[in-house]
């Protein structure tokens, strides 16, 4: 891509659906729909991850996600959150393909309340059940490059790595782990968890992921509409500069003037 | 009959259809899932299923998460 290239035709696919946006962001924390809405707008998402919850039967006119975030103009990537087994993640996105129609989904097997760090073994268990009933999973993994290959072998349609824990807010802690990741991946690279602000998000494109996702970072913000506007910059920015290559690192000084012709 | 609903026992006036159930709950069946003891009933095929004393419902919505 050289530099006359339209930032409108840098998209990307996974599962065979094609996206512009590179920012995926979650619904949670917000402090209504409305606000949660409006901060999907800035940030420019196509998808948004959701969760998959009882019904509240004592008060059902309480107001719903799909009032406010439409589903014919957001892609909904239902997710596994708080499911510790495999059969519990294939039981709830049975029910999410059911509710939505389809079947992108967010794979997340958890293993503890404490770090929300993902139980490896049992993603990939999980992961294998829901390939063989046609789902098509992006899958929250550990920043495992040995992982991330299995879950690939397996059929996960996306890796999606942890920059951070999940709310945590400290940003991508092995760089070079997401690179190799990202170096070996054939499927899109996402990170997913950690990024805290806008320059995070941005170091995870540098490094060449495909995308980013996120909840809290914009969630939690005291502006969360204008943290939204602030990742989306942020995600073009670091892809674009993935894209053009950025110089080599130097241990010393090389002069931006030319040192012919001094006084 | 009795039913249970997400977890709760439940009176109900039987017999009856699952659609009926979802109504007199006051949801839209647009927006919601079900599953009936363990097996997802299909949308189209709520006005067909018959509700039996003991069922186990579970219905269920997309709400915010991560």
């Amino acid at each position: 891509m050289d530099g006359s290239s339209r930032l409108e035709d840098d998209t990307w696919t996974v599962a065979g659906r094609t996206f512009r946006s590179r920012l995926i962001v979650g619904t949670g924390k917000y402090r209504d729909y409305a606000q949660n809405a409006a901060a999907a707008e800035a940030a420019g998402a196509e998808i948004v991850t959701v969760a998959l919850r009882r019904v509240n039967l004592s008060d059902p006119g309480q107001p719903m996600l799909i009032d406010y975030l439409k589903p014919d103009r957001f892609t909904f990537l239902p997710n596994t959150a708080g499911c510790f087994t495999g059969e519990e993640a294939v039981r709830t996105l049975r029910l999410a393909r059911e509710a939505g129609g389809w079947d992108l989904v967010k794979l997340e097997v958890l293993s503890d309340a404490k770090t929300l760090y993902p139980d490896m073994e049992e993603t990939l268990r999980a992961l294998k059940l829901l390939v063989a009933d046609g789902f098509s999973a992006m899958v929250y993994c550990n920043d495992d490059p040995v992982y991330a290959r299995k879950l690939e072998e397996a059929g996960a349609v996306a890796i999606m790595p942890l920059g951070a824990l999940i709310g945590s807010g400290l940003g991508i802690q092995n760089r070079l782990n997401i690179h190799l990741i990202v170096e070996q991946a054939k499927v899109p690279v996402l990170v997913d968890a950690g990024v805290g602000t806008a320059s995070d998000a941005a170091v995870a494109m540098e490094l060449g992921c495909d995308g980013v996702l996120m909840n809290t970072a914009i969630a939690q913000a005291r502006d969360p509409v204008r943290m939204a506007g602030a990742m989306k910059h942020a995600v073009i920015a670091g892809r674009q500069a993935w894209l053009a290559g950025r110089m080599p690192r130097r241990l010393y000084a090389e002069a931006s003037s030319p040192m012919a012709g001094l006084i | 009959m009795r039913l249970s609903v997400n977890g709760e026992e439940r009176e109900f006036d039987g017999p009856a259809a699952l659609s009926c159930l979802v109504a007199r709950l006051g949801l839209d069946c647009r927006k919601v899932a079900i599953e009936r003891n363990l097996e997802i009933v299909p949308r189209s095929a709520y006005a067909a299923t018959a509700l039996a004393e003991g069922d186990q419902i579970e219905i269920v919505h997309f709400i915010g998460g991560g």
